[in-house]
């Protein structure tokens, strides 16, 4: 029972950190049409530049706000030089240039911080570990549980009941109509971008208290983020929420019913999702 | 039977690129040998993979599927005592193409970005097995490979123990697999398979299974993509999930993209300048990969033809595809 427990906490916080980046992945591919393959790096970039502010004004809070919006100002530059002249290009065109800019970025925090493991320590407030039903655990899991909802919720509400959220939809929706009625469409994909940049390197912050810090720790998440957007259905943000928690689980549990074949699991999924339900298991919609 | 439109140049160039693969090994030192032994071997996974890309429009994403059981074959019946390297071809060439007939049944039906991801999924599959089933693959060790039996052709009995021999071993194999796939693109097959790619809805409506033809494509591509991985566990001793692995998968991609997608060329060349390249910036700095990233960003950008395929179009004025 115990077990179960925390098979659960575990696939939870890791599902949400994961709804994190396939939730801004999402975004961008509904909006500019771009799987963006250097999505994972820039989740790795947002964990560096956080442990960077960290080095600099010793907190946490500081490298997880700083950290993502510096992020960002890269995100904005890859998109108004470099993304902005593959949007009419074949699909090969774009994941290359993307997969071009992952080898950018993963090789330059290697050359910059080195290729070793970096740790952040967790805020004092969120340290240590509480007792639930009598089973230990990290504070900090706990935390990212409830923020994945939190940030999530924000969000929602974000494009639902505001008007730039509402443009963005209809940017995603039509961009030609968009652009008829008056919206500055290469504005939008711009902002668009820096809003899923700006997740990514968050959900990279809030990861490095969690898991060592190496170049490579995007390359494992943009995988799983790949399969979290296709399954929800590309560009569905409630997709992305339920394929999250979905992929979050199945990685905990999976070792108890799978055993060795644990890693083949979420291809299993992607292959029979795609087969079954091309678009997804949600309807298109940000 | 086909008749074969060949142009001049076309058949003076390849002429003279043959003939200068054939002699380099005398002249250029054995270092280079060996990395010119790699580039054709990668050239093949690259002209196979554009099958797909250039001429069928279908982005792959699991080559190294099909590459990975190529090796894995020819590792596990070289471990087991197989002496005849006709057969160990044969059999790898099977493996991947048998593979590669059943991920292309099922993902053909896909376009763009979601082929890219299913033929992903799949090839990850493959690459979960190899890793994981360790009694027979030997895990993320990889299959090592001892001996290399001797090659009985012509009454001569050839060794490759040498890299001058393994690469004439190479050499052949990899010449008249090109020259199989030059075929199959020359032929009415390859033609109607370009039609998919400009506009499968037309394809069909004059009679034409869209399905079935590239159903038979991704398996063509799959049995060359095998045969360069059998080659290639021969020429590293050695079968890797690595090999298997969606990144591996990638370079391939980058290949034909740096050489061009759209002539038949263009991805043996871009194999070239990718080794070439990693070879001259390896020397100055170990970061090879943020160099490569520097490279494809303007390739990407600026040359939609490839470096092979805008230099053809510059010198020949001829319209590529």
């Amino acid at each position: 029972m115990d077990f179960l427990l925390l098979n659960i906490l575990n696939g939870l916080s890791w599902g949400m950190l994961l709804f994190l980046i396939a939730v801004g992945l999402t975004t961008v591919f509904g909006v500019l049409g771009v799987l963006n393959f250097a999505h994972g790096s820039l989740f790795m970039l947002g964990a560096y530049l956080c442990m960077q502010v960290m080095q600099y004004f010793d907190s946490f809070w500081l490298g997880l706000l700083l950290g993502p919006l510096c992020a960002v100002i890269i995100g904005v530059l890859v998109e108004k030089y470099l993304l902005k002249r593959v949007y009419n290009r074949d699909v090969s065109f774009q994941l290359l240039l993307t997969f071009a800019i992952l080898l950018i970025l993963d090789d330059g925090v290697r050359m910059i911080w080195g290729s070793g493991y970096h740790v952040v320590d967790p805020p004092e407030l969120l340290a240590g570990i509480m007792t639930i039903a009598g089973q230990d655990y990290p504070v900090y899991r706990l935390f990212l549980i409830v923020i994945g909802p939190v940030i999530g919720g924000i969000l929602w509400s974000f494009f639902h009941f505001t008007k730039w959220g509402k443009i963005i939809r209809a940017a995603s929706f039509d961009n030609i109509m968009a652009e008829g009625v008056g919206i500055n469409v290469p504005l939008i994909y711009t902002l668009v971008f820096a809003l899923g940049t700006w997740l990514a390197a968050l959900g990279g912050a809030l990861a490095a208290p969690q898991q060592s810090l190496v170049p490579s720790m995007g390359e494992k998440i943009i995988i799983e983020s790949f399969i979290v957007v296709v399954i929800g259905g590309m560009g569905s943000f409630p997709g992305a929420f339920v394929g999250a928690l979905l992929l979050g689980l199945l990685g905990s549990f999976g070792t108890m019913f799978a055993g060795q074949l644990q890693m083949a699991i979420p291809y299993l999924l992607l292959a029979a999702v795609l087969l079954i339900k091309p678009n997804g298991l949600f309807k298109k919609g940000v | 039977m086909i008749v074969l439109k060949i142009k001049y140049h076309t058949l003076i160039l390849t002429g003279i690129l043959v003939t200068l693969l054939f002699l380099s090994p005398l002249v250029i030192p054995v270092y280079w040998v060996i990395l010119l032994s790699e580039i054709l071997i990668m050239g093949l996974m690259a002209v196979s993979f554009n099958l797909l890309l250039g001429y069928a429009g279908l982005l792959s994403f699991g080559q190294g599927a099909f590459f990975g059981l190529g090796a894995y074959t020819a590792a596990l019946m070289l471990q087991a005592g197989y002496e005849n390297l006709f057969l160990i071809f044969l059999a790898g060439i099977l493996v991947a193409m048998l593979a590669a007939l059943i991920v292309g049944f099922f993902s053909v039906r896909l376009d763009e970005i979601f082929f890219a991801m299913i033929t992903l999924a799949f090839g990850m599959m493959f690459f979960s097995i190899a890793h994981n089933w360790r009694d027979v693959t030997g895990g993320s060790d990889g299959l090592p490979v001892f001996n290399l039996p001797n090659l009985q052709l012509f009454g001569l009995d050839l060794t490759f123990y040498s890299p001058i021999s393994m690469y004439y071993l190479i050499f052949t194999t990899v010449l008249i697999a090109l020259f199989l796939l030059w075929l199959v693109v020359h032929s009415p097959f390859g033609l109607i398979l370009k039609a998919t790619r400009e506009n499968k809805q037309r394809v069909s409506f004059v009679g034409g299974n869209v399905r079935k033809l590239r159903i038979v494509a991704f398996t063509i591509s799959g049995a060359f993509t095998g045969l360069a991985g059998v080659l290639f566990c021969l020429f590293n001793n050695m079968a890797t999930p690595e090999f298997m692995h969606w990144s591996f998968s990638t370079k391939p991609i980058i290949m034909a993209i740096i050489g061009g997608t759209g002539s038949f060329f263009g991805p043996l060349f871009g194999a070239g300048i990718f080794f070439v390249l990693e070879q001259i910036i390896i020397r100055y700095t170990e970061n090879w990969m943020f160099f490569l990233g520097i490279i494809l960003v303007p390739v990407v950008l600026f040359f939609p033809q490839g470096v092979f395929g805008t230099l053809q179009n510059r010198f020949f004025k001829q319209r590529s595809k």
